[in-house]
């Protein structure tokens, strides 16, 4: 026996490939210990604060305001000031230049945005740098090139800026969230109020930096932060607009405090999406596609589809197809380049989460978690999948807004639209076959705003976003995007 | 009316009953998860297991018009001794040469566990009569050699007739014995991924022992997502008769960086099993060295220049 026989004989047999860890840096990213309300391009010291954390440690990260009903009346008195002296009248190429400034801004401090959002809201880095980040700068950049064409846009209308926007957003897409709301309003001349989600302020703090960096007017945006009481106070207070992004029961609540107001009103609210699998689909891209579609963000989508619908005929090759995919997902670190599943958001969501699984294993619903290592400390769901769910379980009915997935099975396609309609909901539904006379007609019967065929989850800035029925109504992105924050002759 | 075309022989694959069907490929998303796949972050001791890996996989290749016994017999001590200067760096799988070097690359690798692949079957077009193939691999089979990279027809592929690409397979797997065969699709040839699916389970229902993309003739070789279509079809196949075939991924991987990300997309789509040399390899040529000047790399922490590397 030569040596190097020898040497290859003791040569370790690889049992696994485990991936050593491979963070993105924290350094990039400086947190001040305490952030008060912008108003009018200043800080303004809070009169009380609260507790921002990192989801995937509990860490306390900073300090932020809880604005009071005053400190939200001054931001929609300081807006109004910047609408009515300059910001409206400023000539739609002007209003262009800041929003194109943002945008690059945006695109210059990508990496530093991606893992402050990472940080605070427990999703992946890899989304946040390739999801969130590339797209709220696109967002900025479409409406940047509408601002000075709104008469092109809607030609014989004499468009007008409504005046103040007061803005609600949620914790699921923090800064993307923010770039739907603030792009459209700047370009069609509107000035902004805009709220954070109570657990996820950092990113809008740290663009007000972006907002001094391209030199905006001061008080064309104002943010404060808080819960669900400054929203609340801002929903009230004398806004021309409210564009509120986030859960069905709140929406509601908007929508009767502003009943007989006169202030216009965009709701883009929960959604309980089917994802519908033709036996003739590309299978293992199909599974792609309903991975993508619940477990993406921790399943924190609005559009999230989270009920399958799975031809019959296939319903085996799929499910063990699922099975063996999701034990693939890593779940951890969101900071770690190699995580596929975050934190979950706060640990009210967490709970909620807990509780509807619960509710869909009582039900008879069965269950299946890949094995899994979670983190001793922050908040963690495993990858979830039901199976046997009938269309009468919580489960399938109620929007869970986490990793869980409940599949369902049909026969013919008149079921599969019947099943997937059967919701009080209607925001999105994925289509999956290779058929595409198919894919038209499925897109006339289901109704959802957005229907997506052979992918999900997938978003542009030209392409409008929201829903009906419970779902809300409005739409954000594209032209359509624009008409919610202009009032017409 | 004109008589429907009967079904051609062979089609109805052995284990096509147990496949639900050959199914087809999204383009759009298969690009896209092996997009995402090859952004996975393979660091220290991830890497240098890929990369040694990588070496134990790697199937040395020459096949050029002006190969001769004497660059042959450098490319195989090479393959014996990828890097004299660090001894625990292991050999590498096999060296791939055309059928006459077989003799001066068995001569070479004698007892060093170096396997000899020889390619065959009117290589690299497959644009000969059956029986000239079939003579050729007998031929390097007698010489002694381990293992056979044969081409498919893809003139009949394209036309339609998979009866005859099947049989073909067949009748050389009967040629090759015990031999391993490893049947090569040629898939910048295929046009899309429905065919590279339907030709990889084609070479697998046939007796392939592994599939390959490529011969490395062509610009167009082993992307990324083609080796995910093919790996998905070796799953099904896995997942449905039991039956595990390798995948050797040829032409196109000239750095260490390509290797590591297929790797990431057989470890994720096959899992650990897959990472063997008996059902994994690289074809390639300029990939070795690369991989050697990232081993010592990651072993020294500097690079160095590409002089203190072998060429052969």
């Amino acid at each position: 026996m030569t040596e190097l026989e020898r040497k290859q004989d003791r040569a370790p047999i690889p049992s696994g490939w485990e991936y050593a860890t491979a963070p993105e840096s924290r350094e990039i990213v400086t947190l001040r210990e305490r952030y008060g309300h912008f108003v009018g391009g200043e800080w303004l010291e809070p009169a009380e604060t609260y507790t921002t954390i990192d989801p995937a440690s509990e860490e306390p990260l900073a300090e932020v305001g809880q604005a009071t009903e005053k400190e939200v009346q001054l931001a929609v008195r300081t807006a109004r000031d910047a609408f009515e002296n300059g910001w409206s009248a400023l000539p739609g190429s002007e209003r262009a230049k800041y929003l194109f400034r943002i945008a690059r801004i945006l695109q210059e401090r990508s990496r530093e945005f991606a893992v402050l959002e990472s940080l605070n809201g427990g999703k992946p880095i890899r989304e946040s740098r390739d999801v969130d980040l590339p797209l709220s700068a696109a967002h900025f950049f479409y409406y940047a090139g509408w601002a000075d064409k709104l008469e092109y846009a809607f030609p014989n209308r004499k468009p007008k800026p409504l005046g103040v926007a007061g803005q609600i957003i949620p914790w699921n897409f923090p800064l993307l969230m923010l770039a739907w709301k603030i792009a459209p309003a700047l370009a069609a001349g509107n000035t902004v109020v805009l709220k954070p989600a109570e657990t996820t302020p950092l990113s809008a703090l740290l663009f007000c930096d972006v907002l001094r960096q391209a030199e905006l007017p001061d008080g064309v945006v104002n943010i404060v932060t808080g819960d669900g009481r400054a929203g609340a106070a801002l929903v009230k207070s004398e806004v021309a607009k409210v564009a509120f992004t986030g859960s069905t029961e709140v929406g509601k609540a908007i929508q009767r405090e502003l009943a007989g107001t006169g202030k216009k009103l965009t709701l883009e609210l929960g959604g309980k999406a089917a994802n519908v699998i033709f036996d003739d689909a590309a299978l293992d891209q199909a599974v792609e596609g309903i991975v993508n579609g619940i477990y993406f963000n921790q399943g924190h989508v609005c559009c999230a589809g989270s009920r399958l619908l799975v031809q019959e005929s296939i319903y085996e090759p799929v499910i063990s197809k699922l099975k063996r995919r999701l034990a693939t997902l890593r779940v951890g670190d969101p900071l770690d380049k190699n995580t596929d599943v975050g934190a979950i958001n706060s640990r009210a969501q967490l709970d909620k989460i807990e509780e509807l699984v619960r509710s869909g294993e009582e039900e008879g619903a069965e269950i299946y978690q890949p094995p899994c290592r979670l983190p001793e400390k922050g908040y963690w769901f495993v990858p979830t999948v039901f199976t046997n769910v009938a269309q009468s379980y919580r489960i399938a009915q109620e929007e869970i807004f986490g990793p869980v997935l409940s599949v369902l099975t049909f026969r013919t396609p008149e079921e599969a639209v019947e099943k997937a309609n059967n919701t009080p909901y209607g925001l999105s539904a994925g289509v999956w076959t290779e058929k595409g006379s198919r894919i038209l007609s499925m897109a006339q019967r289901l109704r959802a705003g957005v229907i997506w065929a052979n992918t999900y989850n997938r978003f542009d800035p030209a392409s409008p976003f929201g829903g009906y029925r419970e779902s809300g109504f409005g739409r954000e992105g594209g032209l359509h995007g624009l008409e919610p924050y202009l009032e017409f002759e | 009316m004109a008589q429907a075309p009967a079904l051609p022989t062979g089609f109805e694959l052995p284990l096509e009953p147990r496949l639900p069907r050959i199914g087809s490929i999204d383009q759009v998303a298969v690009e896209e998860r092996a997009a995402t796949l090859a952004k996975r972050s393979i660091k220290r001791d991830s890497k240098v297991f890929a990369l040694e890996l990588a070496v134990r996989m790697t199937d040395l290749t020459t096949l050029e018009g002006a190969d001769t016994p004497g660059k042959v017999a450098a490319l195989a001590s090479k393959a014996v001794r990828p890097d004299p200067s660090d001894a625990s760096v292991p050999s590498v799988a096999a060296v791939c040469v055309y059928p006459n070097l077989v003799p001066t690359a068995l001569e070479r690798v004698r007892g060093s566990g170096v396997k000899v692949a020889s390619v065959a079957t009117a290589f690299p077009s497959g644009q000969s009569p059956l029986e000239t193939k079939l003579d050729e691999v007998r031929w390097v089979v007698e010489q002694g050699a381990d293992e056979v990279d044969m081409v498919i027809d893809r003139g009949a592929f394209l036309a339609g007739r998979y009866a005859k690409v099947y049989d073909e397979i067949v009748r050389v797997k009967e040629a090759c014995g015990g031999t391993r065969l490893k049947v090569i699709l040629e898939t910048g040839e295929l046009g899309t991924y429905d065919n590279v699916r339907r030709a990889s389970l084609l070479a697998i229902a046939a007796g392939a022992d592994f599939i390959k993309t490529s011969t490395g003739k062509l610009p167009s070789a082993a992307t990324l997502p083609v080796a995910l279509v093919m790996l998905e079809a070796i799953r099904d196949v896995h997942e449905e008769t039991g039956k595990r075939v390798g995948f050797k991924p040829a032409g196109g991987i000239r750095n260490a960086k390509q290797a590591v990300q297929h790797l990431v997309l057989v470890h994720e789509t096959l899992g650990v099993d897959w990472l063997t040399p008996d059902l994994y390899r690289f074809g390639a040529s300029s990939l070795l060295n690369d991989i050697l000047m990232q081993l010592r790399k990651e072993k020294t922490g500097r690079y160095q220049s590409p002089d203190y590397f072998t060429i052969d």
